[in-house]
Protein backbone atom coordinates (compact mmCIF):
# COMPACT_ATOMS: atom_id res chain seq x y z
CA UNK A 1 0.00 0.00 0.00
CA UNK A 2 3.03 1.99 0.82
CA UNK A 3 3.90 3.57 -3.18
CA UNK A 4 7.07 5.31 -3.91
CA UNK A 5 5.13 8.25 -4.85
CA UNK A 6 3.65 8.68 -1.54
CA UNK A 7 6.23 8.65 0.20
CA UNK A 8 8.04 11.45 -1.90
CA UNK A 9 5.48 13.83 -1.90
CA UNK A 10 5.14 13.06 2.18
CA UNK A 11 8.56 13.63 2.75
CA UNK A 12 8.58 16.71 0.16
CA UNK A 13 5.90 18.26 2.09
CA UNK A 14 7.92 17.90 5.96
CA UNK A 15 10.67 19.26 4.02
CA UNK A 16 9.85 21.76 1.48
CA UNK A 17 6.55 23.02 3.29
CA UNK A 18 7.98 24.95 5.84
CA UNK A 19 10.26 26.95 3.43
CA UNK A 20 7.25 27.95 1.08
CA UNK A 21 5.09 28.73 4.54
CA UNK A 22 8.04 30.85 6.19
CA UNK A 23 8.95 32.44 2.95
CA UNK A 24 4.74 33.34 2.44
CA UNK A 25 4.62 34.71 6.17
CA UNK A 26 7.65 37.17 4.99
CA UNK A 27 5.57 38.43 2.05
CA UNK A 28 2.99 39.17 4.13
CA UNK A 29 4.68 40.72 6.90
CA UNK A 30 6.40 43.07 4.12
CA UNK A 31 3.25 43.62 2.29
CA UNK A 32 1.94 44.87 5.52
CA UNK A 33 5.07 46.91 5.99
CA UNK A 34 4.57 48.21 2.52
CA UNK A 35 0.73 49.09 3.27
CA UNK A 36 1.38 51.21 6.24
CA UNK A 37 4.02 53.22 4.20
CA UNK A 38 6.84 51.55 6.19
CA UNK A 39 10.00 49.54 4.91
CA UNK A 40 9.45 46.69 6.81
CA UNK A 41 11.54 43.54 7.68
CA UNK A 42 13.35 41.16 5.04
CA UNK A 43 11.46 38.69 3.22
CA UNK A 44 13.53 35.96 5.34
CA UNK A 45 12.71 37.11 8.37
CA UNK A 46 10.18 34.55 9.86
CA UNK A 47 13.52 32.03 9.65
CA UNK A 48 15.23 34.29 11.52
CA UNK A 49 13.16 34.30 14.19
CA UNK A 50 12.70 30.74 13.94
CA UNK A 51 16.09 30.08 14.83
CA UNK A 52 16.79 32.90 17.34
CA UNK A 53 13.35 31.44 18.80
CA UNK A 54 15.14 28.02 19.10
CA UNK A 55 18.41 29.26 20.32
CA UNK A 56 16.59 29.93 23.24
CA UNK A 57 16.39 28.60 27.06
CA UNK A 58 13.54 26.14 27.39
CA UNK A 59 10.96 27.62 30.04
CA UNK A 60 7.97 25.59 30.84
CA UNK A 61 4.95 26.73 32.75
CA UNK A 62 3.61 23.26 32.40
CA UNK A 63 5.12 20.01 31.31
CA UNK A 64 1.86 19.36 29.57
CA UNK A 65 2.40 22.58 27.41
CA UNK A 66 5.30 20.31 25.82
CA UNK A 67 2.61 17.70 24.48
CA UNK A 68 0.06 19.99 23.49
CA UNK A 69 2.58 22.31 21.10
CA UNK A 70 3.64 18.72 19.39
CA UNK A 71 0.41 17.60 19.53
CA UNK A 72 -0.36 20.80 17.31
CA UNK A 73 2.10 20.30 15.09
CA UNK A 74 1.73 16.62 14.57
CA UNK A 75 -2.02 16.92 13.76
CA UNK A 76 -1.63 20.24 11.33
CA UNK A 77 1.11 18.33 9.42
CA UNK A 78 -0.57 15.13 8.94
CA UNK A 79 -3.65 17.06 7.73
CA UNK A 80 -1.25 18.59 5.19
CA UNK A 81 0.16 15.32 4.18
CA UNK A 82 -3.38 13.85 4.15
CA UNK A 83 -4.40 16.62 1.76
CA UNK A 84 -0.93 16.26 -0.49
CA UNK A 85 -2.04 12.26 -0.93
CA UNK A 86 -5.41 13.68 -1.98
CA UNK A 87 -7.40 11.63 0.29
CA UNK A 88 -10.35 12.62 2.30
CA UNK A 89 -11.23 15.83 2.89
CA UNK A 90 -13.96 15.61 6.16
CA UNK A 91 -10.78 13.65 7.42
CA UNK A 92 -8.74 16.79 6.55
CA UNK A 93 -11.06 18.78 8.45
CA UNK A 94 -11.20 17.09 11.49
CA UNK A 95 -7.63 16.18 12.35
CA UNK A 96 -7.21 19.84 11.54
CA UNK A 97 -9.56 20.13 14.36
CA UNK A 98 -7.64 17.77 16.64
CA UNK A 99 -4.60 20.52 15.86
CA UNK A 100 -6.90 23.24 17.46
CA UNK A 101 -7.90 21.53 20.10
CA UNK A 102 -4.03 20.86 20.65
CA UNK A 103 -3.35 24.61 20.85
CA UNK A 104 -6.52 25.21 23.37
CA UNK A 105 -5.92 22.50 25.64
CA UNK A 106 -2.18 23.83 25.81
CA UNK A 107 -3.26 27.26 26.75
CA UNK A 108 -5.78 25.98 29.35
CA UNK A 109 -3.36 23.32 31.01
CA UNK A 110 -1.21 26.61 32.47
CA UNK A 111 -2.53 28.63 35.06
CA UNK A 112 -2.05 31.95 33.25
CA UNK A 113 -5.61 34.22 32.67
CA UNK A 114 -4.07 35.56 29.40
CA UNK A 115 -3.91 32.15 28.13
CA UNK A 116 -6.75 30.88 29.31
CA UNK A 117 -8.66 33.81 27.90
CA UNK A 118 -7.08 33.08 24.56
CA UNK A 119 -8.21 29.67 24.86
CA UNK A 120 -11.78 30.40 24.97
CA UNK A 121 -11.21 32.57 22.56
CA UNK A 122 -9.59 30.35 20.26
CA UNK A 123 -12.48 28.01 20.57
CA UNK A 124 -15.12 30.54 19.78
CA UNK A 125 -13.18 30.97 16.43
CA UNK A 126 -13.51 27.07 16.39
CA UNK A 127 -16.89 27.18 16.44
CA UNK A 128 -17.59 30.31 14.49
CA UNK A 129 -15.38 28.47 10.96
CA UNK A 130 -16.26 24.24 12.08
CA UNK A 131 -19.95 24.99 10.58
CA UNK A 132 -18.82 26.74 7.57
CA UNK A 133 -16.31 23.91 6.75
CA UNK A 134 -18.02 20.96 7.24
CA UNK A 135 -21.26 22.60 4.68
CA UNK A 136 -18.39 23.28 2.17
CA UNK A 137 -17.20 19.96 2.43
CA UNK A 138 -20.92 18.51 1.64
CA UNK A 139 -21.24 21.01 -1.13
CA UNK A 140 -18.27 19.43 -2.42
CA UNK A 141 -19.76 16.04 -2.28
CA UNK A 142 -22.47 17.13 -3.88
CA UNK A 143 -20.53 18.21 -6.49
CA UNK A 144 -18.40 15.34 -6.75
CA UNK A 145 -20.01 12.51 -5.22
CA UNK A 146 -17.27 11.98 -3.04
CA UNK A 147 -15.36 13.48 -0.28
CA UNK A 148 -11.74 12.44 -1.76
CA UNK A 149 -9.77 15.37 -3.21
CA UNK A 150 -8.79 12.73 -5.80
CA UNK A 151 -12.05 13.20 -7.26
CA UNK A 152 -11.94 17.20 -7.91
CA UNK A 153 -8.75 16.54 -10.02
CA UNK A 154 -10.86 14.64 -11.95
CA UNK A 155 -14.02 17.17 -12.80
CA UNK A 156 -13.78 18.66 -16.04
CA UNK A 157 -15.07 22.00 -14.83
CA UNK A 158 -13.39 23.81 -11.96
CA UNK A 159 -15.05 23.96 -9.17
CA UNK A 160 -15.59 27.88 -8.84
CA UNK A 161 -17.89 27.57 -11.78
CA UNK A 162 -20.34 25.39 -9.52
CA UNK A 163 -19.36 26.52 -6.12
CA UNK A 164 -18.96 29.88 -5.98
CA UNK A 165 -20.65 31.04 -2.85
CA UNK A 166 -18.91 28.84 -1.11
CA UNK A 167 -15.61 29.91 -2.38
CA UNK A 168 -16.43 33.30 -0.96
CA UNK A 169 -17.49 31.40 2.54
CA UNK A 170 -14.29 29.78 2.72
CA UNK A 171 -12.62 33.30 2.25
CA UNK A 172 -14.20 33.78 5.27
CA UNK A 173 -12.85 30.78 6.69
CA UNK A 174 -9.27 31.67 5.37
CA UNK A 175 -9.29 35.29 7.30
CA UNK A 176 -9.82 33.34 10.47
CA UNK A 177 -7.41 30.76 10.04
CA UNK A 178 -4.84 33.25 8.99
CA UNK A 179 -5.48 35.20 11.95
CA UNK A 180 -6.24 38.33 10.05
CA UNK A 181 -7.89 41.34 11.38
CA UNK A 182 -11.56 41.29 11.77
CA UNK A 183 -10.62 38.10 13.18
CA UNK A 184 -7.32 38.11 15.05
CA UNK A 185 -9.38 37.68 18.69
CA UNK A 186 -7.42 34.51 19.99
CA UNK A 187 -3.69 35.63 19.43
CA UNK A 188 -3.62 39.40 18.01
CA UNK A 189 -0.97 40.51 15.76
CA UNK A 190 2.27 41.84 17.41
CA UNK A 191 1.11 45.45 18.40
CA UNK A 192 -2.28 44.57 19.95
CA UNK A 193 -1.40 43.10 23.42
CA UNK A 194 -5.40 43.07 24.75
CA UNK A 195 -3.91 39.63 26.46
CA UNK A 196 -1.05 39.97 25.73
CA UNK A 197 -0.58 37.05 23.37
CA UNK A 198 -3.50 35.71 24.05
CA UNK A 199 -3.33 31.60 23.24
CA UNK A 200 0.75 32.02 22.92
CA UNK A 201 1.11 33.64 25.98
CA UNK A 202 2.66 30.95 27.95
CA UNK A 203 4.70 29.58 25.26
CA UNK A 204 8.62 30.41 24.64
CA UNK A 205 11.72 30.17 22.83
CA UNK A 206 12.18 26.46 21.12
CA UNK A 207 7.91 25.62 21.76
CA UNK A 208 6.83 28.89 20.04
CA UNK A 209 9.17 28.22 17.25
CA UNK A 210 7.63 24.66 16.66
CA UNK A 211 4.37 26.88 16.90
CA UNK A 212 5.48 29.49 14.15
CA UNK A 213 6.48 26.18 12.44
CA UNK A 214 3.10 25.07 12.53
CA UNK A 215 1.92 28.47 11.08
CA UNK A 216 3.86 27.75 8.16
CA UNK A 217 1.77 24.64 7.54
CA UNK A 218 -1.23 25.68 8.01
CA UNK A 219 -0.64 28.46 5.81
CA UNK A 220 0.23 26.00 3.41
CA UNK A 221 -2.85 23.79 4.01
CA UNK A 222 -5.34 26.62 3.69
CA UNK A 223 -3.93 28.28 0.34
CA UNK A 224 -4.02 24.49 -0.98
CA UNK A 225 -7.91 23.95 -0.06
CA UNK A 226 -8.35 27.23 -1.85
CA UNK A 227 -6.25 26.48 -5.00
CA UNK A 228 -8.89 23.02 -5.03
CA UNK A 229 -11.58 25.46 -6.42
CA UNK A 230 -9.62 25.51 -9.88
CA UNK A 231 -7.90 22.14 -9.69
CA UNK A 232 -8.22 21.08 -13.55
CA UNK A 233 -5.18 23.68 -13.82
CA UNK A 234 -2.63 23.62 -11.03
CA UNK A 235 -0.94 26.93 -12.00
CA UNK A 236 -4.32 29.08 -12.16
CA UNK A 237 -5.58 27.38 -8.80
CA UNK A 238 -1.72 28.54 -7.21
CA UNK A 239 -2.49 32.10 -8.88
CA UNK A 240 -6.28 31.80 -7.16
CA UNK A 241 -4.82 30.73 -3.73
CA UNK A 242 -2.06 33.22 -4.04
CA UNK A 243 -4.77 35.87 -4.94
CA UNK A 244 -6.94 35.04 -1.63
CA UNK A 245 -3.43 35.55 0.00
CA UNK A 246 -2.93 38.67 -1.37
CA UNK A 247 -6.81 39.70 -0.06
CA UNK A 248 -6.11 38.51 2.94
CA UNK A 249 -3.40 40.88 3.70
CA UNK A 250 -5.27 43.76 2.53
CA UNK A 251 -8.80 43.03 4.58
CA UNK A 252 -6.20 42.76 7.22
CA UNK A 253 -4.81 46.35 6.73
CA UNK A 254 -8.60 47.93 6.12
CA UNK A 255 -10.07 46.36 9.03
CA UNK A 256 -9.66 46.53 12.79
CA UNK A 257 -10.22 43.67 15.63
CA UNK A 258 -14.21 42.82 16.34
CA UNK A 259 -15.34 41.38 18.99
CA UNK A 260 -16.04 37.48 19.38
CA UNK A 261 -19.80 37.92 19.38
CA UNK A 262 -19.77 39.77 16.82
CA UNK A 263 -17.50 37.00 14.34
CA UNK A 264 -19.41 34.29 15.60
CA UNK A 265 -23.14 36.63 13.93
CA UNK A 266 -21.22 37.19 11.16
CA UNK A 267 -19.61 33.68 10.36
CA UNK A 268 -22.57 32.11 11.42
CA UNK A 269 -24.94 34.37 9.40
CA UNK A 270 -23.10 35.16 6.48
CA UNK A 271 -20.71 31.91 5.79
CA UNK A 272 -23.97 29.07 6.80
CA UNK A 273 -26.12 30.95 4.55
CA UNK A 274 -23.80 31.23 1.63
CA UNK A 275 -22.89 27.87 1.95
CA UNK A 276 -27.02 26.73 2.29
CA UNK A 277 -27.73 28.77 -1.15
CA UNK A 278 -25.13 27.04 -2.54
CA UNK A 279 -26.16 23.54 -1.51
CA UNK A 280 -29.85 23.94 -2.51
CA UNK A 281 -29.12 25.47 -5.57
CA UNK A 282 -26.90 22.93 -6.55
CA UNK A 283 -29.61 20.38 -5.69
CA UNK A 284 -32.38 22.21 -7.35
CA UNK A 285 -29.93 22.48 -10.84
CA UNK A 286 -29.12 18.77 -10.48
CA UNK B 1 28.84 35.34 13.61
CA UNK B 2 27.59 31.90 13.28
CA UNK B 3 24.07 31.01 12.15
CA UNK B 4 22.60 31.50 15.52
CA UNK B 5 24.21 34.68 16.70
CA UNK B 6 23.40 36.40 13.35
CA UNK B 7 19.71 35.13 13.61
CA UNK B 8 20.16 36.90 17.14
CA UNK B 9 20.65 40.04 16.32
CA UNK B 10 18.65 39.80 13.30
CA UNK B 11 15.61 39.15 15.29
CA UNK B 12 15.41 40.89 18.66
CA UNK B 13 11.79 40.92 20.12
CA UNK B 14 11.58 43.51 22.80
CA UNK B 15 9.36 43.91 25.88
CA UNK B 16 9.02 47.75 26.88
CA UNK B 17 8.19 48.44 30.70
CA UNK B 18 7.36 51.59 32.05
CA UNK B 19 8.70 51.62 35.68
CA UNK B 20 7.65 54.66 36.91
CA UNK B 21 8.33 57.08 33.85
CA UNK B 22 7.08 60.64 33.27
CA UNK B 23 6.06 58.60 29.63
CA UNK B 24 8.67 60.88 27.80
CA UNK B 25 10.18 57.97 26.69
CA UNK B 26 8.06 55.70 26.57
CA UNK B 27 6.59 57.76 23.88
CA UNK B 28 9.71 58.37 22.24
CA UNK B 29 10.17 54.03 22.18
CA UNK B 30 6.69 53.88 20.74
CA UNK B 31 7.88 56.45 18.06
CA UNK B 32 10.32 54.30 16.74
CA UNK B 33 7.75 51.62 15.76
CA UNK B 34 5.74 53.92 13.59
CA UNK B 35 6.45 54.52 9.85
CA UNK B 36 8.74 56.97 10.65
CA UNK B 37 11.56 55.65 12.47
CA UNK B 38 10.41 52.10 11.60
CA UNK B 39 12.38 49.55 13.83
CA UNK B 40 10.28 46.33 12.55
CA UNK B 41 12.78 46.57 9.45
CA UNK B 42 15.55 45.19 12.05
CA UNK B 43 12.92 42.60 12.85
CA UNK B 44 12.46 44.12 15.89
CA UNK B 45 8.68 43.83 17.01
CA UNK B 46 7.18 45.03 20.51
CA UNK B 47 5.70 41.71 22.13
CA UNK B 48 4.22 42.53 25.58
CA UNK B 49 4.92 39.45 26.81
CA UNK B 50 8.44 38.92 29.06
CA UNK B 51 8.06 34.74 27.73
CA UNK B 52 8.72 36.30 24.21
CA UNK B 53 11.43 38.46 24.24
CA UNK B 54 14.80 39.04 23.88
CA UNK B 55 15.30 43.05 24.86
CA UNK B 56 13.95 44.52 28.10
CA UNK B 57 13.48 48.15 27.97
CA UNK B 58 12.74 50.20 30.68
CA UNK B 59 12.03 53.59 31.49
CA UNK B 60 11.34 55.38 34.27
CA UNK B 61 13.29 54.90 38.00
CA UNK B 62 13.40 52.01 39.62
CA UNK B 63 11.09 52.27 43.05
CA UNK B 64 10.24 50.16 45.87
CA UNK B 65 6.92 49.41 44.86
CA UNK B 66 7.67 48.44 41.13
CA UNK B 67 11.03 46.51 41.94
CA UNK B 68 9.66 43.37 42.46
CA UNK B 69 7.63 43.90 39.32
CA UNK B 70 10.32 44.64 37.37
CA UNK B 71 12.44 41.32 39.12
CA UNK B 72 9.65 39.02 38.24
CA UNK B 73 9.35 40.66 34.37
CA UNK B 74 13.22 40.36 34.05
CA UNK B 75 13.37 36.59 35.91
CA UNK B 76 10.48 35.34 33.27
CA UNK B 77 12.35 35.74 30.20
CA UNK B 78 14.28 33.13 28.80
CA UNK B 79 17.98 33.55 28.13
CA UNK B 80 20.15 35.03 26.38
CA UNK B 81 18.66 38.18 27.14
CA UNK B 82 19.46 42.10 27.62
CA UNK B 83 18.54 45.24 29.28
CA UNK B 84 18.09 49.10 28.42
CA UNK B 85 17.97 51.59 30.88
CA UNK B 86 16.13 54.33 28.16
CA UNK B 87 16.40 57.66 29.35
CA UNK B 88 18.02 59.55 32.37
CA UNK B 89 15.60 58.03 35.31
CA UNK B 90 16.03 54.42 33.97
CA UNK B 91 19.84 55.05 34.18
CA UNK B 92 20.39 56.59 37.38
CA UNK B 93 17.12 58.28 38.77
CA UNK B 94 17.06 61.06 37.02
CA UNK B 95 15.54 64.42 38.64
CA UNK B 96 14.11 62.22 41.05
CA UNK B 97 17.51 60.25 42.21
CA UNK B 98 17.04 61.58 46.08
CA UNK B 99 13.26 61.30 46.31
CA UNK B 100 12.02 59.03 49.12
CA UNK B 101 10.18 55.83 47.58
CA UNK B 102 13.07 56.29 44.62
CA UNK B 103 15.79 53.55 44.72
CA UNK B 104 18.05 54.97 41.92
CA UNK B 105 18.14 53.99 38.45
CA UNK B 106 17.31 50.38 37.57
CA UNK B 107 20.59 48.91 37.53
CA UNK B 108 19.77 48.74 41.14
CA UNK B 109 17.05 45.82 40.68
CA UNK B 110 18.41 43.77 37.33
CA UNK B 111 21.48 44.01 35.43
CA UNK B 112 21.89 46.33 32.70
CA UNK B 113 23.40 46.15 29.36
CA UNK B 114 22.94 49.59 27.75
CA UNK B 115 22.00 52.90 29.16
CA UNK B 116 20.36 55.65 26.78
CA UNK B 117 20.81 59.15 28.54
CA UNK B 118 17.96 61.33 27.44
CA UNK B 119 15.60 63.29 28.75
CA UNK B 120 13.61 62.41 26.68
CA UNK B 121 15.92 60.14 24.61
CA UNK B 122 16.08 60.76 20.86
CA UNK B 123 14.24 57.73 18.77
CA UNK B 124 17.47 58.20 17.05
CA UNK B 125 19.47 57.68 20.07
CA UNK B 126 17.35 54.04 21.09
CA UNK B 127 17.58 52.89 17.73
CA UNK B 128 21.60 53.75 18.06
CA UNK B 129 21.32 52.31 22.00
CA UNK B 130 19.08 48.78 20.58
CA UNK B 131 21.92 48.56 17.73
CA UNK B 132 24.60 48.39 20.14
CA UNK B 133 22.67 45.86 22.83
CA UNK B 134 22.21 43.43 19.77
CA UNK B 135 26.13 43.34 19.39
CA UNK B 136 26.91 42.37 23.20
CA UNK B 137 23.66 40.10 22.91
CA UNK B 138 25.12 38.05 19.69
CA UNK B 139 28.24 37.41 21.75
CA UNK B 140 25.97 36.49 24.89
CA UNK B 141 25.19 32.09 24.68
CA UNK B 142 22.59 30.85 27.13
CA UNK B 143 23.28 32.36 30.57
CA UNK B 144 27.83 33.39 29.60
CA UNK B 145 27.44 37.07 29.02
CA UNK B 146 30.54 37.91 26.89
CA UNK B 147 30.62 41.95 27.67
Amino acid sequence: MMDLNGVLTVVAVIVLGPLVGGFLFGVDRKLTARLQGRYGPPIMQPFYDFIKLWSKNRIVSSQSQIMYVFGYLFFTVSALCLFALQQDMLMIIFVLAFGGISLIMGAYGVKSPYANFGAQREMLQMVAYEPVLMLAAVAVYMRTGSFMISDIAKLQQPLLFTLPLVFVALLIVLTIKMRKSPFDISASAHAHQEIIRGVYTEYSGPYLALIELTHWYELLLVLGIIALFWATNPIIGIALALAAFLLEIVVDNVEARMTWPWMIKFVWTTGISLTVINIGLLYLLK
Amino acid sequence: MGLVDTARTKSPWILHYDCGSCNGCDIEILACLTPMYDVERFGMVNVGNPKHADVLMITGPANRRNQRVLRNLYDQMPEPKAVIAVGTCASTGGVFHNCYNVLGGVDKVVPVDVYIPGCAARPEAIIDGVVLALRKFAGKNNGEAAK
